[in-house]
């Protein structure tokens, strides 16, 4: 580093001790499972036949592939979760700070958070949160039953 | 104590990246994705950023490890993958060599300490690193801020649209 910085340090001289704890204590955590799954991997009873390596026990026999391709909805929902989890870390960082930033800072997030709140009022309304046969395929199938 | 912290978390960094492109099954290399996202997320601590390592962790480790999962599922990939794409291998050890030959230039040649800026060390430890973060984006980078809202909802818009056409 240059002689421009003076006095001040250049990093911060806590914080490797402070993580040493956090550390150490993964690392117990991590041996006791190691530990754990070694000695029931070693003193148990292992069998192996061809029977026993069916993936269902009782005589039901598994005919197709077990890659089934997953429902759409489920993907929806995995989209949404990364959408509303990118706005919980945006309001987080308002909230470390809120009294700091005062109510100019609260009239801010709270615009975020209401564009995002129509965004979830559009959802609700779309159906996109329904699972199961969307309302117009329904109303067809009831007027096909009758 | 520190230096050697670092290449142990480094080595397991690596092995775990490389175990991403080397497993024959999808769902292993997306396992092996998690531990890369988990380290980076303890390289980010190891450089004072709490706060990254927390959003490493959250969105990456979390949300966008869900999101690949599920493609995994909807792609359904069977025996089409595992063949190996060999025609490529040459270019490819060509490119990563000649990266490598600018990377090792560049960090022997390069100033990579940058200059000191307004914020220093010493007012992230009086001022807190997250509240440093939450108090310039609410005052210097709010447009960016209240745009970020807007993007968000267009992309939750068009996820619909995509979707939703028929169900």
């Amino acid at each position: 580093m240059s002689s421009t910085t003076g006095s001040l340090p250049t990093t911060a001289p806590i914080l490797f001790e402070d993580y040493l704890a956090l550390g150490i204590y993964v690392g117990i955590a991590l041996f006791l499972v190691a530990i754990l799954l070694l000695l029931s991997w070693g003193l148990g009873h292992r069998t192996r036949s061809r029977i026993k390596n069916e993936p269902y026990e009782s005589g039901v026999y598994p005919t197709d592939n077990a890659r089934l391709k997953g429902p759409v909805p489920f993907y929806l929902v995995a989209i949404f979760f990364i959408l509303f989890d990118i706005e919980v870390i945006f309001v987080a960082s308002w909230a470390v700070a809120y009294d700091r930033l005062g109510w100019a800072g609260f009239g801010q997030v709270s615009f975020f958070t209401l564009v995002l709140l129509v965004g979830l009022l559009h959802l609700w309304k779309t159906g996109a949160l329904d699972w199961g046969p969307s309302a117009a395929r329904q109303n067809r199938k009831n007027q096909d039953i009758p | 104590m520190e230096i050697l912290f670092f290449y142990l978390v480094a080595f397991v960094t690596l092995v775990s990246g490389l175990l991403v492109i080397r497993c024959q099954s999808p769902v292993n290399s997306a396992l092996a994705l998690v531990n890369t996202f988990f380290c980076l997320a303890v390289f980010y601590v190891m450089l004072h950023a709490p706060f990254m390592a927390a959003i490493q962790i959250m969105v990456y480790a979390g949300a966008i490890m869900v999101l690949i999962l599920f493609v995994i599922m909807l792609l359904n990939l069977g025996t089409e993958s595992r063949q190996r794409y060999t025609r490529g291998v040459v270019w490819s050890s060509i490119a990563s060599l000649l990266m490598l030959i600018v990377a090792t230039v560049t960090i022997k040649t390069g100033q990579v300490t940058g200059a000191e800026g307004e914020i220093t060390a010493h007012t992230v430890k009086s001022v807190g690193h997250t509240e440093l973060i939450g108090r310039t984006m609410f005052t210097e980078f709010l447009l960016p801020f209240e745009i970020a809202s807007i993007l968000l909802l267009v992309a939750i818009v068009g996820a619909v649209v995509l979707a939703k056409k028929e169900v």
